[in-house]
C-alpha cells in the first residue's frame, strides 16, 4: 500500500523571466528557479523538501499545485496530469491538495472570522450541506487541531502564533484533501510551540491519512517528521534518500555540508564533531554555475568533469538517488577534501 | 572585578494609558574578559531589550531603566551621551540580528568602517580605509579593497553581516554582544559566520554575550548559559551541566521540545503547552507555573527567587530531578 504513488513530478521546470525596460518589456534573462526536478510521493507519507533560501523548494511546493505555472514538465497527482488541467476540471482537483502557509498571520484575512475561514472553502467545493452538518463538520475540525468551540466567532489577530496555524492547518483539513503542501509550517514559531505544531501535523496524518510535502530550511525539523527527504540545491534535486539513510549514509558534498553545519543542543556532539565549512555564498539562480552547480563551493570538486557536465540524480542504493559523478569514492574515501577558495556571487 | 556587570537591571516601558509592559525584571549577571556568555530564551523573554539597556540604546522617554550596569568599573546607565558615544564602538561593539537595516544603505562598506577607526582610533582617513580593507580581510570577504566601495545591497547576506562584525570588531572592543547574529542566515552561512566570531573573540580575548533563542548554538559557543523567562533569569549554568542535566522545568521544556538532528527518529517530541504571554507577573508566584508540568502549590503564590543550587543558578520551587544515570549520580 505505501508502494502506491499518489504524486509524480517529472521534469518540472519553473523559470522566471527577468524583464527590463518600460516599453519593449524585453525578457533579459531568467531566474531557473526550478530547474529540472522530478520526484514521487507516495501515499501516506511525508516527502519533506530541505534547502537553504533561493533553492527553489517553495516554488517547487507551489508549482505542484500549479499556484505558479510550471515552464516545462509534468505533475501527476493520483493518475490526472494536473499541468494540462483548465478551469472547473483544475479547481476541482484542487480541492485534493492544499497547502498550509509559513506566515500563519498574513495567510489568513484579517476581517473573517475562523468560522468564514473555514467554511469558505467547504462551500466552494460543494462540502457544505446544510447548517447542521456544517456546524458539526467545523467542531471536528476544531477538535482535531486542538482549539476551542468558541475560536468560531473570533478573528484571527486574537489568537497566538502557534493557534494562527493551527487555524491555517483546519482550514486546509475543512476540504478533506489527500495532499497537504506545507511551507515552512513551523519557522515562525517559537521552540516551544514548534513541537506543538509538529505533533499536530503526525498526529493528523494518522488519523486523517494524509501524504504530506513538508518545504522547509531546517533539516532537524524535516528529519523529524519526514520519511524520504529531497535536499535541493539551486533549482534541482541533489540527493534523496530515507530520513534515517540520509542522517546516516549523507554521499551529495552538499548534503554533508548541510548536516554538518546545524547546532545541535548537546555539547559533547558540538565540541567533538568535524565541520565542512563552506566558502562563499549561494551562487545566483538567474546565473547558475556550469555542470555541477555546486562545483564553485564544493570541497571534492574534481578537475574537469565537475565544471562541465552535469551530474544527473542517479540511483545508487535502495531508494538512494544522488546527483554527484563522485559520489561513491567519496563515500569509500578515496577522493578527500580539499580547499576551496571563495568565489563571490555576482548579483 | 569582572568586566561586566549587570546588577538588578530592569526596563519598563510605559504608554499612555496602558499597563507599564516590564520587559527586564531584575536581571543581573556578570562577564569576565575573554568570557562568552549566553542570553537564551524565546521571543519576548526580555533577552534583546537586555542588551539594549546594557549599550543604552534604548530611547530615554517612556522607558524606565533602573539597576546598574558596571562596564570596568564605570556605571554606564547614568553616563552622559557624550561619554558613551566614546565608549560605545571602542570598548562595548554590538552586532544585530539583520545585517540590511543595521548599515546604512547609501554609504559604501568602506567608509562606514573608516568611520569608527577615524573616531575612535584618531586616524587618517588613507591610514582608516587601508585599516579597514585590512578588517574586511580579517573577517573573511574576498578582495576587500574593491568590496570597500560596494554599498550594502551589493553585498550577500552573509557577506553583510561579516561587514557588520568588521565594524564591531574595528577597534578591538573588550565586550562584543551578538543579538541573534545568524537568525536571517542560512545554516551554512550560519556555521561560517559562528567560526568566525569564535575565532574573532578567541584571538583578540574579547568577551562575548550571545543572544539567541537557539539552544544548539550556544551548545557550541558559550562557556556559561543563562535562561531567560518573562525578564527574568530562571537557570545559569555552565553549558555543559546546563544540557545533559537541565534543572529549570522551561530548560528542560525547550530541550525536550526541538527536534534533534542526532537523536533517534520517530521519538515524540514533548511541547511546553501554551505559549508566551505579554507582561508575565511574577510579583504572585511564578510566571512560568502556567505552562509548567512541575507546577505545585506554592508556584502558584510564592514568587522563587535565584538560589545558588550545586554550582548553578535556579529560580524554581520544583526542580527537574537530576538523572540518577549520569555520569556523576553517586551525590
Amino acid at each position: 500500500m505505501t508502494d502506491d504513488v499518489l504524486v509524480t513530478v517529472d521534469d518540472i521546470k519553473v523559470h522566471f523571466p527577468i524583464k527590463r525596460g518600460v516599453l519593449l518589456d524585453r525578457t533579459v534573462g531568467h531566474v531557473y528557479a526550478v530547474d529540472g526536478v522530478s520526484l514521487q510521493v507516495r501515499r501516506g507519507e511525508t516527502y519533506g523538501l530541505v534547502g537553504e533560501s533561493g533553492c527553489g523548494k517553495t516554488t517547487l511546493g507551489r508549482a505542484l499545485l500549479r499556484l505558479v505555472e510550471p515552464t516545462g514538465g509534468s505533475v501527476v497527482f493520483d493518475g490526472t496530469d494536473v499541468s494540462t488541467l483548465k478551469g472547473e476540471d483544475l479547481r476541482r482537483m484542487r480541492r485534493r491538495m492544499q497547502m498550509v502557509f509559513q506566515d500563519p498571520m498574513s495567510s489568513l484575512d484579517p476581517r473573517q472570522s475562523v468560522e468564514s475561514l473555514l467554511v469558505e472553502g467547504m462551500r466552494a467545493h460543494g462540502l457544505d450541506k446544510g447548517k447542521q452538518a456544517t456546524h458539526q463538520r467545523l467542531k471536528e475540525l476544531l477538535a482535531a487541531v486542538g482549539l476551542p468551540e468558541s475560536a468560531l466567532r473570533k478573528y484571527p489577530h486574537e489568537f497566538s502564533g502557534g493557534q494562527r496555524q493551527r487555524i491555517g492547518i483546519a482550514r486546509a483539513l475543512a476540504v478533506e484533501p489527500d495532499l497537504i503542501v506545507a511551507d515552512e509550517p513551523v519557522s515562525a514559531l517559537d521552540v516551544s510551540v514548534q513541537a506543538q505544531v509538529l505533533n499536530l501535523l503526525e498526529e493528523l496524518q494518522d488519523e486523517f491519512g494524509l501524504t504530506y510535502l513538508v518545504v522547509a530550511h531546517d533539516l532537524a525539523v524535516v528529519r523529524h517528521i519526514s520519511d524520504r527527504i529531497g535536499v535541493m540545491y539551486l533549482g534541482s534535486l541533489v540527493e534523496e534518500a530515507g530520513s534515517d539513510e540520509l542522517y546516516e549514509r549523507p554521499m551529495h558534498p552538499y548534503t554533508k555540508a548541510l548536516l554538518s553545519a546545524i547546532p545541535v543542543p548537546d555539547p559533547e556532539v558540538e565540541d567533538t564533531r568535524e565541520q565542512i565549512l563552506l566558502t562563499g555564498d549561494l551562487p545566483s539562480p538567474a546565473n547558475p554555475p556550469s555542470g555541477c552547480r555546486f562545483h564553485t563551493r564544493c570541497p571534492w570538486r574534481q578537475p574537469a568533469r565537475c565544471d562541465t557536465e552535469r551530474p544527473p540524480l542517479r540511483e545508487v542504493g535502495s531508494g538512494h538517488r544522488v546527483a554527484c559523478h563522485y559520489a561513491e569514492e567519496i563515500l569509500a574515501g578515496t577522493i578527500t577534501p580539499h580547499e576551496v577558495e571563495p568565489e563571490l556571487a555576482q548579483s | 572585578m569582572a568586566l561586566l556587570e549587570v546588577r538588578d537591571l530592569s526596563v519598563v516601558f510605559r504608554r499612555k494609558g496602558e499597563e507599564p509592559t516590564i520587559a527586564v525584571d531584575g536581571i543581573s549577571f556578570d562577564v569576565e574578559p575573554g568570557q562568552t556568555v549566553g542570553l537564551v530564551g524565546e521571543s519576548g523573554c526580555g533577552k534583546s531589550v537586555t542588551s539594549l539597556a546594557i549599550m543604552g540604546l534604548l530611547p530615554s522617554r517612556g522607558v524606565d531603566v533602573s539597576g546598574s550596569v558596571s562596564f570596568e568599573g564605570t556605571e554606564l546607565l547614568h553616563l552622559s551621551q557624550r561619554r558613551l558615544d566614546e565608549r560605545r564602538g571602542r570598548d562595548l561593539g554590538m552586532v544585530f540580528q539583520d545585517p540590511l537595516s543595521s548599515l546604512n544603505p547609501v554609504v559604501p562598506i568602506g567608509v562606514q568602517i573608516a568611520e569608527v577607526l577615524q573616531r575612535h582610533r584618531e586616524l587618517s582617513r588613507k591610514q582608516a580605509r587601508s585599516e579597514a580593507a585590512e578588517l574586511l580581510n580579517r573577517v573573511g570577504i574576498p578582495d576587500p579593497a574593491r568590496r570597500l566601495d560596494e554599498y550594502p545591497h551589493q553585498l550577500s547576506g552573509g557577506m553583510r553581516q561579516r561587514a557588520l562584525i568588521a565594524i564591531a570588531l574595528a577597534c578591538r572592543p573588550r565586550l562584543l554582544i551578538a543579538d541573534e547574529p545568524t537568525t536571517a542566515l542560512d545554516v551554512t552561512i550560519q556555521a561560517q559566520i559562528l567560526n568566525l566570531l569564535t575565532e574573532l573573540v578567541a584571538d583578540t580575548d574579547t568577551a562575548l554575550i550571545m543572544i539567541t533563542h537557539d539552544l544548539g548554538v550556544v551548545a557550541g559557543l558559550c562557556d556559561e548559559v543563562n535562561v531567560m523567562y518573562g525578564g527574568r533569569i530562571v537557570e545559569r549554568a555552565e553549558r555543559h551541566a546546563l544540557f545533559t542535566a537541565p534543572r529549570h522545568p522551561y530548560t528542560n521544556g525547550l530541550l525536550e521540545s526541538i527536534p534533534r538532528l542526532d537523536a533517534p527518529r520517530g521519538e515524540r517530541l514533548v511541547p511546553i503547552r501554551g505559549s508566551v504571554v505579554d507582561n508575565i507577573p511574577w510579583a504572585d508566584g511564578c510566571a512560568f507555573a502556567p505552562r509548567c508540568p512541575n507546577a505545585i502549590e506554592p508556584c502558584w503564590s510564592v514568587t522563587p527567587a535565584l538560589v545558588a543550587d550545586d554550582g548553578r543558578m535556579l529560580r524554581c520551587h520544583n526542580p527537574v530531578e537530576v538523572p540518577v544515570t549520569a555520569g556523576e549520580g553517586v551525590r
